[in-house]
């Protein structure tokens, strides 16, 4: 009797629970003050990420019989504005990459500057937060030489990039800070698979970072700030997917 | 039958009881969390690189009246369970886990992605402190290591007989877990339960980074997605099997030995 009133209130309980469980997740989900407790796992991941590498390691480089057959496009595949779309019929003639903040020398490079300047070709895995991968050559300019042009200033603590393509009526940002910035594989990338980069990947100019995951690899780029903080940017969170979704702003895993 | 007063040693140390249930709580936030990160992109695929246009050995398929899970050339039609459900509202959902398996419960994988990784820290310490406590306090010395006479085909064929006759014995009270007991924990603590943790890194960017070679080791970053499923996978089984072989060993005493620690001697069924 005693076992079977024990039985019955186990199961009425695992019944309640199962049920109390997810629906308790759901509420603790939309908790701000939990997220942040799940949202301390981003600050271990990245102390410890960033620990266990030389600072300046480089991502995995493959060869060209490595290429995924499809680079697969995901996020915004057209920015379809009126400017973008008039500037893609002329091939990005016009198109410029302006930076601001705080640079001792802020400037604007066009297209043609930066194909002139040195390049970096590398061929790197693109790994999507969803889970997808796609193995691509880009060729482009290393961020650093921009960034010495211009005389990046010492106050600058993060580097944001501005883009021309909107996600449900925001514009599309991204931020990286300067270990990622000055890293040798981190390129202004115009050619993907030794063509022009293709609209939907991001024309005329990407970012690629490459140690982090792909919604940090700005497309679309049209300008750089350097900044000091992230606090006034957007919702202050580092860029779009960070201000919309809850997604991490260190997408090193 | 016989209750030894002398003989009080607890069956299972805090160390086993604490870890015990932290753990799986943390297996079951994983498990759920993962599979939202899962719906993210149902498919699976072998080498470095894998999206929509390259082929997957495993994938989800999804439409509004049909749902179901291809493996390799084998269709199973899974409407009403995977790729096509109905929420709690009664809404078709076309996410490859339903609902009420995920972790939150509707779709959203910084969601998803911020509960996996929390619990995975608190999962892979836990872990990591139970294998060196248990190594300092003889746990896997003493009743995890196989001897060599465990290691004869005789003894484990009379144990797989024993265990389809559904009899679960206790080895005569010396050793707390029978062979196939042994293994089955020793392959889930020092096997599984690890290669979880180094799947899930090799699938990280910045740890291709750091350690190139723990994806290489997998043979690639979309062969460690896929094998952190199967490892997945796996986990449920051995769930299944656990709680199977705890109804028939007899689920109160059994839980309660793990609440409370329990006594060493068993003293036969009730």
């Amino acid at each position: 009797m005693n076992n079977l009133l024990t039985r019955r209130k186990l199961i009425t309980a695992s019944a309640i629970g199962a049920g109390s469980l997810l629906s308790g997740c759901d509420s603790l989900s939309r908790s701000p003050a939990f997220q942040n407790i799940l949202g301390s796992a981003e600050n271990a991941n990245f102390l410890v990420q960033r620990a266990l590498g030389d600072r300046l390691e480089l991502a995995s480089e493959y060869s060209i019989k490595d290429l995924s057959p499809k680079f697969r496009a995901n996020g915004t595949r057209d920015p379809g504005t009126a400017d973008y779309t008039a500037s893609a019929a002329q091939g990005f003639a016009d198109w410029q990459l302006r930076l601001t903040g705080l640079f001792g020398k802020p400037q604007n490079f066009s297209l043609a500057a930066l194909l002139s300047m040195p390049q970096r070709t590398q061929i790197t895995r693109h790994d999507c937060v969803e889970g997808w991968s796609a193995i691509g050559q880009w060729t482009g300019v290393p961020l650093k030489l921009l960034l010495d042009l211009a005389q990046l200033q010492d106050k600058a603590k993060f580097l944001v990039f501005h883009c021309a393509d909107r996600l449900g009526g925001r514009p599309y940002y991204e931020s990286i800070d300067l270990l990622d910035a000055f890293h040798p594989q981190t390129i202004m990338a115009h050619r993907l698979n030794g063509e022009a980069v293709p609209i939907e990947n991001g024309a005329p100019l990407r970012l690629r970072v490459e140690r982090q995951l792909g919604y940090k690899h700005a497309k679309y780029v049209t300008g750089i700030e350097a900044v000091a903080t992230l606090d006034n940017i957007g919702s202050g969170k580092g860029g779009y997917w960070e201000d919309v979704a809850n997604y991490e702003w260190y997408a090193g895993i | 039958m016989t209750d030894t007063p002398e003989r009080k040693a607890l069956r299972h140390r805090l160390t086993t009881r604490l870890w015990h249930w932290i753990n799986a709580l943390c297996l079951l936030v994983l498990l759920m969390s993962g599979l939202t990160i899962f719906n993210a992109h149902p498919r699976l695929y072998w080498g470095e690189y894998g999206a929509n246009g390259d082929y997957a050995w495993a994938a989800v398929g999804s439409s509004q009246t049909l749902g179901y899970v291809r493996l390799g050339e084998t269709k199973v039609e899974t409407t009403g369970f995977i790729g096509n459900w109905r929420d709690s509202e009664g809404e078709i959902q076309t996410w490859a886990f339903p609902g009420w398996a995920t972790i939150p419960s509707y779709y959203s994988l910084a969601d998803g992605r911020r509960w996996h990784f929390f619990f995975a820290w608190i999962f892979s310490i836990g872990l990591a402190f139970f294998m060196i406590r248990s190594l300092f306090n003889r746990h896997v010395q003493n009743d995890l290591h196989i001897n060599r006479s465990e290691w004869r085909p005789s003894h484990i064929l009379r144990d797989i007989k024993n265990h389809l006759r559904l009899r679960f014995h206790d080895d005569g009270g010396v050793n707390i877990y029978n062979i196939l007991q042994k293994l089955s924990y020793i392959g889930v603590i020092f096997i599984l339960l690890p290669l979880m943790i180094f799947t899930g890194l090799a699938m990280s960017p910045a740890m291709d980074a750091n350690w190139p070679w723990l994806t290489d080791i997998f043979g690639g970053r979309q062969s460690a997605r896929s094998v952190h499923f199967i490892g997945m996978f796996l986990l449920v089984l051995f769930f299944i099997v656990h709680m199977i072989t705890l109804l028939l060993a007899g689920p109160f005493k059994q839980t309660w030995a793990m609440i409370t620690g329990g006594e060493r001697k068993e003293s036969g069924h009730e």
